[in-house]
């Protein structure tokens, strides 16, 4: 039988989610969009308070057979801890930035922020949620569609828009294609071992893998890739990141992201552990391809959130790489990645979404950012200090989390692979350079002088602060924290 | 023996008819070979024992999710002129598929009746069926062991239907018309609704 009360409370952020989630939503169905402003602060407290939840657990750091949930279905242990503080505090971040770009000219015909919006971002983050401490194909899959479907919806939500409108329409055709390509891997991991649990799959792919097997891996394996936007199944990316509304790519950009990264990894490790030869090479061709087309792809780009999609696909690229390694180090290494990649494509997001006309209409292109440097100092400022970092440039902490997945991969004894990334990673730093170089050395186009809230400053500063040299003052105990959730990742292999 | 030869059939025709779904031009036929394969399915599902599977197959996805689909199709441009005019050449293909459906019935219920195709498990052992009907293994299964996940499923259709609602309702504007204003509806009485008139003989009424 079930013990529900430990499972309970091993799940207390998702029933916290979950809770809010229902109640905000009656109050938006009563109240309308006039409300919309105290649901997204309740929305964002709840996150707060969810984080906050996961702080013991964290802190302590809890792995083994008191972390599994419902009985096999759900285990929450320190990497599921990790991850889920990391997507809440994206989440919260995206909500706050969210009713200024609606209230604003820039949402075109159907201004104002709709109530539904923050209940659909608490219940992507529940998906999110559940997705991360998944240990059943079943609960993975739940998760994962609970998180995709409000997505869609999310990137479709300005509907005068037509960008908007084929963004949710990719997005959600795309979407189900690989949905169904990683529930056709899951039936014949079925099929072929007789469960749907982590630990009876596993149990069920030792020896030599059949011909069955191998294909149920590459299609789970697959399916994943398309949702972490990984190279070969990164297409829709960029044209989705371009029409999504801004919020709510920035939102797309961080939070999913470290939810099917994680999800990728515990896959990897608690599915397929016993056969990591089977899929290192994919996640490798994958990681590596990544890299290339990440950094190779965004040289031509004009527009900036296509360019930050491709620069999220090379990123991508990092992060599996440090998968690909199979080692403790590697799974430590690319934890403090995520952390670092969500504070600067959080930070490069908000700093886009504060580049606005007098009347509000935001700014998309090059041609747009010209001079900004003597427009608007300290923006440009903060957009060097994130781009700087996003290419790698040594004091900055973007440096620190290429070099822990470097080392990782290097001490596997990958050195090949490692150059490779390291020579492709020059070539990505091209395009962030170019962005330095047409904020501070060209003419003024001076046509971004909107003034933006005090809580855009706010999180800038706060994503500027932790990759700046100050933030390695951070890197001890984050280090150790990913340690952790490293260390109960691994407890099954 | 007759299990195996109703297998093949039901499972044969469930690729073909799932083949023909996207292959068909005309949308409608699209549905149609879709609510074939759904019956088939449903054959299959009997001849593992399966019968409530099969029952919920029939009635859910053929009784409402195809007709659901049926309806959204023929809401399309379609030229319904055109289609019908093959009647007479579609109707020996028409015949033979209800023939088949019909051989099928006899199939199913004759490998039913001989009962159901062992289903293996990993290590060899064929699952223990026990005396336990099959609604009640389900209902075990999902509201104790899997009941997570299905209030997970709920959150997932609540979700689901939230996005249809935030991406197609649109407020009427106030006056206009079609407007329905159910509060003001209920207070009206008869006497504000009907007037009593005697209009004169050869002439209208004025209100």
């Amino acid at each position: 039988m079930i013990d529900f009360a430990s499972s309970f409370a091993l799940v207390m952020p998702e029933l916290l989610l979950t809770a809010a989630g229902l109640i905000l939503l009656l109050v938006a169905a009563w109240g309308g969009d006039k409300l919309a402003r105290p649901v997204a602060i309740l929305a964002v407290s709840a996150l707060f308070g969810a984080g906050v939840m996961t702080v013991p657990g964290l802190h302590f750091g809890v792995d083994g057979a008191d972390t599994y949930a419902f009985g096999t279905l759900m285990k929450v242990d320190s990497f599921a801890l990790f991850s889920k503080a990391l997507i809440y505090l994206a989440a919260i971040g995206c909500l706050i930035v969210a009713p200024a770009f609606f209230n604003s000219a820039a949402a075109g015909a159907e201004r104002g922020l709709r109530a539904e919006y923050p209940v659909l971002v608490l219940f992507a983050t529940l998906g999110m949620s559940i997705m991360v401490s998944a240990s059943d194909f079943m609960t993975l899959y739940l998760g994962l569609e609970l998180n995709s479907l409000a997505a869609y919806v999310l990137a479709s939500i300005l509907r005068a828009d037509q960008r908007s409108a084929e963004a949710g329409l990719k997005y959600f055709v795309l979407g189900a294609l690989a949905s169904g390509i990683l529930l056709y891997g899951m039936s014949l991991l079925y099929g072929f071992t007789g469960g749907t649990d982590f630990a009876s799959v596993r149990a069920g792919l030792e020896g030599e893998l059949s011909t069955g097997q191998l294909f149920g891996l590459i299609f789970v394996m697959a399916g994943l890739a398309f949702k972490i936007a990984a190279v070969p199944f990164h297409m829709w990316t960029p044209d989705v990141y371009e029409g999504a509304p801004t919020p709510v790519t920035a939102f797309f950009a961080t939070a999913p992201k470290v939810a099917a990264v994680a999800l990728t990894a515990r896959v990897a490790f608690e599915v397929f552990g016993g056969q990591v030869l089977a899929w290192q090479q994919i996640v490798m061709f994958a990681a590596l391809a990544s890299i290339v087309f990440g950094a190779l792809g965004a040289i031509g780009q004009e527009n900036l959130k296509r360019l930050l999609a491709y620069s999220s696909i090379n990123n991508i690229g990092f992060i599996l790489l440090g998968l690909a390694v199979a080692s403790p180090a590697g799974a430590s290494a690319m934890l403090i990645y995520l952390f670092i990649y969500v504070a600067m494509s959080l930070g490069s997001f908000v700093a886009l979404l504060m580049l606005r006309s007098e009347d509000g209409n935001l700014f998309e292109t090059f041609g747009d950012i010209a001079g900004l440097a003597v427009t608007r100092p300290a923006i440009a400022w903060c957009l060097l200090l994130l781009m700087f970092s996003l290419a790698g440039i040594p004091p900055l902490l973007g440096f620190y989390s290429k070099f822990v997945v470097f080392q990782a991969t290097v001490e596997a004894g990958l050195v090949v692979f490692a150059a490779i990334a390291i020579a492709a990673s020059v070539i990505g730093a091209f395009y962030y350079i170019k962005f330095v170089k047409v904020m501070f050395f060209d003419e003024p186009a001076g046509v971004a002088t909107g003034k933006s809230g005090a809580a855009h400053w706010v999180l800038l500063a706060i994503t500027a602060v932790i990759i700046s040299p100050l933030g390695y003052l951070l890197t001890p105990s984050l280090t150790d924290l990913a340690d952790k959730a490293a260390r109960a990742l691994f407890m099954a292999v | 023996m007759i299990q195996v030869l109703a297998f093949y059939l039901f499972a044969g025709l469930v690729i073909a008819s799932a083949v023909m779904v996207i292959m068909a031009r005309n949308p409608v036929h699209s549905v149609l070979w879709l609510i074939l394969s759904f019956f088939n399915a449903a054959g299959l599902m009997v001849l593992v024992g399966a019968e409530f599977i099969a029952m919920l197959l029939v009635i859910v996805y053929v009784g409402a999710v195809a007709v659901l689909f049926l309806f959204v199709v023929m809401m399309l441009d379609i030229d319904f002129a055109a289609m019908r005019a093959g009647f007479i050449k579609n109707f020996p293909l028409g015949i033979a598929v209800a023939l088949i459906l019909l051989a099928e019935l006899f199939l199913g219920l004759g490998a039913y009746g001989a009962g159901g195709i062992e289903l293996g498990t990993p290590d060899g052992t064929a699952a223990e069926r026990g005396d336990v009907s099959n609604i009640q293994a389900i209902g075990a299964l999902l509201y104790g062991r899997y009941i997570v996940l299905f209030e997970i499923a709920g959150i997932i259709l609540l979700v689901a239907m939230i996005g249809a609602i935030v991406l197609t309702h649109r407020e009427a504007k106030p006056g206009a018309r079609g407007r329905q204003d159910i509060g003001k509806q209920i207070r009206r009485r008869p006497e504000e609704a009907t007037v009593m008139k005697n209009p004169e003989y050869g002439k209208g009424v004025e209100l």
